[in-house]
Protein backbone atom coordinates (compact mmCIF):
# COMPACT_ATOMS: atom_id res chain seq x y z
CA UNK A 1 0.00 0.00 0.00
CA UNK A 2 2.77 2.60 1.05
CA UNK A 3 4.86 1.42 -2.30
CA UNK A 4 1.59 2.20 -4.55
CA UNK A 5 1.85 5.60 -2.89
CA UNK A 6 5.01 6.30 -3.41
CA UNK A 7 4.50 5.03 -7.25
CA UNK A 8 1.91 7.42 -7.69
CA UNK A 9 3.38 10.44 -6.03
CA UNK A 10 7.11 9.88 -7.52
CA UNK A 11 5.65 9.81 -11.08
CA UNK A 12 3.04 12.45 -11.30
CA UNK A 13 6.07 14.64 -9.73
CA UNK A 14 8.68 13.65 -12.16
CA UNK A 15 5.72 14.32 -15.18
CA UNK A 16 4.96 17.56 -13.61
CA UNK A 17 8.52 18.47 -13.58
CA UNK A 18 9.11 17.06 -17.07
CA UNK A 19 6.04 19.38 -18.35
CA UNK A 20 7.89 22.61 -16.59
CA UNK A 21 10.98 21.52 -18.11
CA UNK A 22 9.24 21.46 -21.69
CA UNK A 23 7.30 24.39 -21.24
CA UNK A 24 10.05 26.47 -20.44
CA UNK A 25 11.55 25.52 -23.95
CA UNK A 26 8.68 25.97 -25.50
CA UNK A 27 6.46 28.94 -24.59
CA UNK A 28 7.25 31.81 -26.74
CA UNK A 29 6.94 34.55 -24.33
CA UNK A 30 8.74 35.38 -20.62
CA UNK A 31 5.65 36.15 -18.74
CA UNK A 32 4.61 32.51 -20.19
CA UNK A 33 7.81 30.86 -19.01
CA UNK A 34 7.52 32.17 -15.26
CA UNK A 35 3.84 31.16 -15.05
CA UNK A 36 4.50 27.87 -16.11
CA UNK A 37 7.85 27.34 -14.07
CA UNK A 38 5.59 28.43 -10.50
CA UNK A 39 2.99 26.31 -10.94
CA UNK A 40 4.03 23.16 -12.31
CA UNK A 41 7.62 23.04 -10.82
CA UNK A 42 6.52 23.88 -7.34
CA UNK A 43 3.80 21.21 -8.09
CA UNK A 44 5.92 18.69 -8.96
CA UNK A 45 8.89 19.49 -6.31
CA UNK A 46 6.29 19.09 -3.72
CA UNK A 47 5.02 15.59 -4.78
CA UNK A 48 8.46 14.41 -5.29
CA UNK A 49 9.29 15.50 -1.65
CA UNK A 50 5.77 14.05 -0.46
CA UNK A 51 7.11 10.65 -2.04
CA UNK A 52 10.47 10.52 0.12
CA UNK A 53 8.14 11.00 3.31
CA UNK A 54 5.58 8.77 2.23
CA UNK A 55 8.91 6.31 1.68
CA UNK A 56 10.76 7.13 4.77
CA UNK A 57 7.48 7.23 7.35
CA UNK A 58 9.41 8.80 10.04
CA UNK A 59 8.75 11.73 12.55
CA UNK A 60 11.53 13.65 11.60
CA UNK A 61 12.04 13.33 8.13
CA UNK A 62 8.21 14.27 8.13
CA UNK A 63 8.74 17.36 9.34
CA UNK A 64 11.79 18.55 7.22
CA UNK A 65 9.77 17.60 4.25
CA UNK A 66 6.88 19.51 5.23
CA UNK A 67 9.64 22.85 6.18
CA UNK A 68 10.82 22.51 2.52
CA UNK A 69 7.62 22.16 0.86
CA UNK A 70 5.86 24.92 2.69
CA UNK A 71 9.62 27.60 1.62
CA UNK A 72 8.99 26.38 -1.50
CA UNK A 73 5.03 27.40 -1.60
CA UNK A 74 5.80 30.65 -0.16
CA UNK A 75 8.82 31.89 -1.86
CA UNK A 76 8.16 30.45 -5.97
CA UNK A 77 4.95 33.03 -6.10
CA UNK A 78 6.71 35.70 -4.57
CA UNK A 79 10.15 35.37 -6.47
CA UNK A 80 8.13 34.81 -10.01
CA UNK A 81 6.80 38.16 -9.34
CA UNK A 82 10.21 40.01 -8.57
CA UNK A 83 11.32 38.61 -11.57
CA UNK A 84 7.95 39.40 -13.61
CA UNK A 85 8.20 42.50 -12.88
CA UNK A 86 12.00 43.41 -13.15
CA UNK A 87 10.87 42.02 -16.86
CA UNK A 88 8.37 44.26 -17.38
CA UNK A 89 10.36 47.11 -16.63
CA UNK A 90 13.87 46.49 -18.46
CA UNK A 91 11.19 47.04 -21.56
CA UNK A 92 10.89 43.23 -22.84
CA UNK A 93 7.70 42.92 -24.89
CA UNK A 94 4.43 40.82 -24.87
CA UNK A 95 3.82 37.81 -27.15
CA UNK A 96 2.20 39.15 -29.90
CA UNK A 97 -0.96 37.45 -29.49
CA UNK A 98 -1.09 38.35 -25.68
CA UNK A 99 -3.10 41.78 -26.11
CA UNK A 100 -3.92 42.52 -22.59
CA UNK A 101 -1.13 44.56 -20.91
CA UNK A 102 -3.08 46.53 -17.90
CA UNK A 103 -0.40 48.49 -16.72
CA UNK A 104 0.29 49.93 -20.72
CA UNK A 105 0.38 53.80 -20.61
CA UNK A 106 -0.61 54.14 -16.77
CA UNK A 107 3.00 53.53 -15.04
CA UNK A 108 5.72 55.90 -14.78
CA UNK A 109 9.15 53.27 -14.99
CA UNK A 110 11.33 55.83 -13.40
CA UNK A 111 9.35 56.50 -9.91
CA UNK A 112 7.24 53.42 -9.82
CA UNK A 113 3.62 55.36 -9.32
CA UNK A 114 0.38 53.87 -10.38
CA UNK A 115 -1.02 56.55 -12.38
CA UNK A 116 -4.54 56.41 -11.83
CA UNK A 117 -7.41 58.59 -13.18
CA UNK A 118 -7.57 60.76 -9.94
CA UNK A 119 -3.99 61.06 -9.93
CA UNK A 120 -4.01 62.69 -13.54
CA UNK A 121 -6.56 65.06 -13.00
CA UNK A 122 -5.11 66.61 -9.95
CA UNK A 123 -1.63 66.72 -11.57
CA UNK A 124 -3.65 68.70 -14.25
CA UNK A 125 -5.43 71.34 -11.87
CA UNK A 126 -1.87 71.50 -10.53
CA UNK A 127 -0.31 72.69 -13.91
CA UNK A 128 -3.40 74.45 -14.57
CA UNK A 129 -2.76 76.37 -11.55
CA UNK A 130 1.04 76.84 -12.26
CA UNK A 131 0.31 78.53 -15.05
CA UNK B 1 9.72 -3.95 -10.09
CA UNK B 2 10.43 -2.75 -6.66
CA UNK B 3 10.11 0.78 -6.12
CA UNK B 4 14.29 1.21 -5.92
CA UNK B 5 13.87 -0.40 -9.30
CA UNK B 6 10.98 2.40 -10.81
CA UNK B 7 13.34 5.14 -8.89
CA UNK B 8 16.09 4.54 -10.85
CA UNK B 9 14.89 3.58 -14.14
CA UNK B 10 11.95 5.78 -14.73
CA UNK B 11 11.68 8.81 -12.27
CA UNK B 12 15.99 9.44 -12.51
CA UNK B 13 15.90 9.52 -16.48
CA UNK B 14 12.72 12.02 -16.60
CA UNK B 15 14.23 14.24 -13.96
CA UNK B 16 17.27 13.92 -16.11
CA UNK B 17 15.76 14.83 -19.26
CA UNK B 18 14.01 17.75 -18.00
CA UNK B 19 16.94 18.86 -16.88
CA UNK B 20 18.86 18.82 -20.31
CA UNK B 21 15.57 20.64 -21.65
CA UNK B 22 16.17 23.89 -19.48
CA UNK B 23 19.79 23.93 -19.75
CA UNK B 24 19.18 24.20 -23.52
CA UNK B 25 17.03 27.29 -22.31
CA UNK B 26 19.48 28.23 -20.42
CA UNK B 27 22.10 28.81 -23.16
CA UNK B 28 19.45 30.09 -26.06
CA UNK B 29 17.30 32.55 -23.89
CA UNK B 30 17.29 35.78 -25.58
CA UNK B 31 17.32 37.99 -22.37
CA UNK B 32 18.99 37.25 -18.93
CA UNK B 33 15.36 37.08 -17.57
CA UNK B 34 15.07 34.13 -19.55
CA UNK B 35 18.14 32.74 -17.76
CA UNK B 36 17.12 33.75 -14.57
CA UNK B 37 14.57 31.71 -14.67
CA UNK B 38 16.20 28.59 -16.38
CA UNK B 39 18.54 29.10 -13.35
CA UNK B 40 15.32 29.06 -10.81
CA UNK B 41 14.11 26.10 -12.33
CA UNK B 42 17.26 23.81 -12.55
CA UNK B 43 17.64 23.91 -8.60
CA UNK B 44 14.05 23.40 -8.17
CA UNK B 45 14.65 20.40 -10.46
CA UNK B 46 18.11 19.79 -8.11
CA UNK B 47 15.74 19.84 -4.94
CA UNK B 48 13.54 17.17 -6.15
CA UNK B 49 16.69 14.79 -7.61
CA UNK B 50 17.72 15.27 -4.13
CA UNK B 51 14.57 13.71 -2.47
CA UNK B 52 14.81 11.04 -4.69
CA UNK B 53 18.25 9.97 -4.11
CA UNK B 54 17.82 10.31 -0.63
CA UNK B 55 14.94 7.33 -1.20
CA UNK B 56 17.49 5.54 -3.28
CA UNK B 57 20.50 5.92 -0.96
CA UNK B 58 18.38 5.02 2.14
CA UNK B 59 20.15 8.44 3.81
CA UNK B 60 17.29 10.86 4.91
CA UNK B 61 20.30 13.13 5.85
CA UNK B 62 20.28 14.69 2.26
CA UNK B 63 17.15 16.06 2.59
CA UNK B 64 18.66 19.49 4.42
CA UNK B 65 20.68 19.78 1.31
CA UNK B 66 17.67 20.58 -0.41
CA UNK B 67 16.21 23.52 2.46
CA UNK B 68 19.54 24.87 1.94
CA UNK B 69 19.36 24.41 -1.92
CA UNK B 70 15.39 25.83 -1.49
CA UNK B 71 16.97 29.27 0.14
CA UNK B 72 19.62 29.83 -2.14
CA UNK B 73 17.69 29.46 -4.57
CA UNK B 74 14.83 32.01 -3.66
CA UNK B 75 17.88 34.44 -2.14
CA UNK B 76 19.19 34.16 -6.36
CA UNK B 77 16.46 35.37 -8.04
CA UNK B 78 15.05 38.06 -5.72
CA UNK B 79 19.10 39.42 -6.17
CA UNK B 80 19.05 39.38 -9.74
CA UNK B 81 15.90 40.91 -9.98
CA UNK B 82 16.62 43.72 -7.50
CA UNK B 83 19.70 43.99 -9.43
CA UNK B 84 18.92 44.33 -13.05
CA UNK B 85 16.14 46.77 -12.35
CA UNK B 86 19.05 48.99 -10.48
CA UNK B 87 21.30 48.74 -13.45
CA UNK B 88 18.62 49.46 -16.00
CA UNK B 89 17.47 52.69 -14.16
CA UNK B 90 21.35 53.71 -13.39
CA UNK B 91 21.93 53.95 -17.38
Amino acid sequence: MNDILVYITSGLGALFVLLAAIGTLRMPDQYLRISVNTKAATLGVGLLLTAAALFFLDLSVTTRVIAVIIFIFITAPVSAHLIGRTSYFIGNKLWENSYIDDLKGKYNKSTHELKGINQREDNEEETEEKS
Amino acid sequence: MNVHDFLYYIILPILSVSSLLVFVRFFKGPSIIDRVVALDLLITIGIGIIAIYSILSDKPTFLDISLVLALIAFLGSVAFAYYLEKRNKNE
